[in-house]
């Protein structure tokens, strides 16, 4: 596809990293993630647009969260079937980093790059709030350079973040070391509320077989600043970067 | 003709809308209620009058969009329309 270099798809050569934020009709981050990258991962951005086919030869796509296509159906379902999202998982097919933030979590499982899939929260509420999250795996990009068992917090803000799985799926991805993150409590214990939305296991986020394709519901582009209330997210970008630059070389 | 398809939530998936419906009927007063599962109806005109070419329509997008097979099963029915529409009424008034 147009998108990815041929041999890699995760960019060549070090340099500025480039960084393809997509947009979807209702997505609500995307500027968040936008202006992380730039700041955190010193990044050119292109915004494209879900009716776009051209990703720009990008080091790292991000589906951004929202509300795409209104939430219609159910989150992430009519995304799915952007033109935008057969670049997204030819990239992705390469080997190219992707990284879906909440709504982009959601619509990474409609589209079947990940595993399982979302239901309403068990509280039934929207939740609006800080959460810690553990780090249950370095195999991924974005964790590759953040210690195994480290505690995160990062908001989350969503109706439909109560992930599951079928359990014959869910053992294959616990033996495949696919759970990348679950929510804890502060001191990174699991239970006692540490889960704001009855997900699975407490998992938070998770990673194809490869690794290379994260989805996530809290945000990390919300706290990857001082000004923002924190800067545990920016972790996950600067994973990215130190993980970019071992690949090159540089 | 009118394809319907029901769209549920698995048996065993947790299904909050239909608890949180339930205890709204427990505090309703209807205490025989057990148990309530929420789903979707969708009612889809297509531009045919072969029924196997409706049910066979119905179940593909049913399995393309309609439905998550994750944690989601569908049921699909047929209405005949236009020369039927008295039958077609009397189905869903």
């Amino acid at each position: 596809m147009s998108g990815a270099r041929p041999g890699g798809g995760a960019g060549a050569g070090a340099g500025t990293p480039r960084v393809a934020v997509v947009v979807f009709p209702g997505s609500n981050c995307d500027e968040d993630a936008a202006i992380a990258s730039r700041n955190v991962l010193g990044a050119d951005v292109k915004m494209v647009r879900h009716d776009e086919r051209a990703l720009g030869d990008p080091d790292l796509v991000i589906l951004p969260g929202g509300f795409s296509y209104g939430d219609y159906l159910r989150s992430g379902a009519m995304a799915r079937f952007s033109p935008v999202m057969e670049s997204v998982a030819a990239f992705a097919g390469q080997g190219g980093a992707v990284l879906g933030i909440c709504n982009g979590f959601q619509i990474l499982c409609e589209a079947g790059l990940l595993p399982g899939a979302m239901l309403r929260n068990e509280g039934l509420r929207f939740v609006c709030q800080d959460v810690f999250l553990r780090v249950e795996s370095k195999r991924t990009p974005f964790t590759l350079a953040i210690n195994k068992g480290d505690v995160l917090r990062m908001p989350i803000a969503h109706g439909d973040g109560n992930w599951t799985a079928e359990t014959r799926v869910y053992e294959e991805m616990l033996a495949r070391d696919q759970v990348v993150f679950r929510y804890v409590r502060a001191d990174g214990s699991r239970g006692g509320g540490g889960n704001p939305n009855g997900s699975l296991d407490d998992v938070a986020g998770i990673c194809n077989v490869k690794g290379n394709i994260v989805g996530l519901m809290p945000h990390p582009e919300r706290a990857a600043e001082d000004l923002l209330g924190g800067t545990d997210g920016a972790r996950l970008f600067k994973s990215f970067a130190t993980t970019r630059m071992a690949m090159h070389g540089a | 003709m009118t394809v319907l398809v029901k769209v549920m939530l698995k048996p065993g998936v947790l299904d909050p809308q239909g608890k949180a419906i339930a205890d709204a009927l427990h505090r309703l007063g209807y205490g025989a209620v057990t148990d309530v599962r929420a789903g979707k109806l969708f009612r889809i005109e297509v531009a045919t009058d072969d029924p196997k070419a409706a049910r066979e329509v119905g179940s593909q997008m049913a399995e393309k969009l309609l439905a998550n097979p994750v944690i989601e099963d569908y049921e699909l029915g047929l209405e005949a329309a236009g020369a039927a529409a008295g039958m077609e009424a009397g189905a869903l008034r």
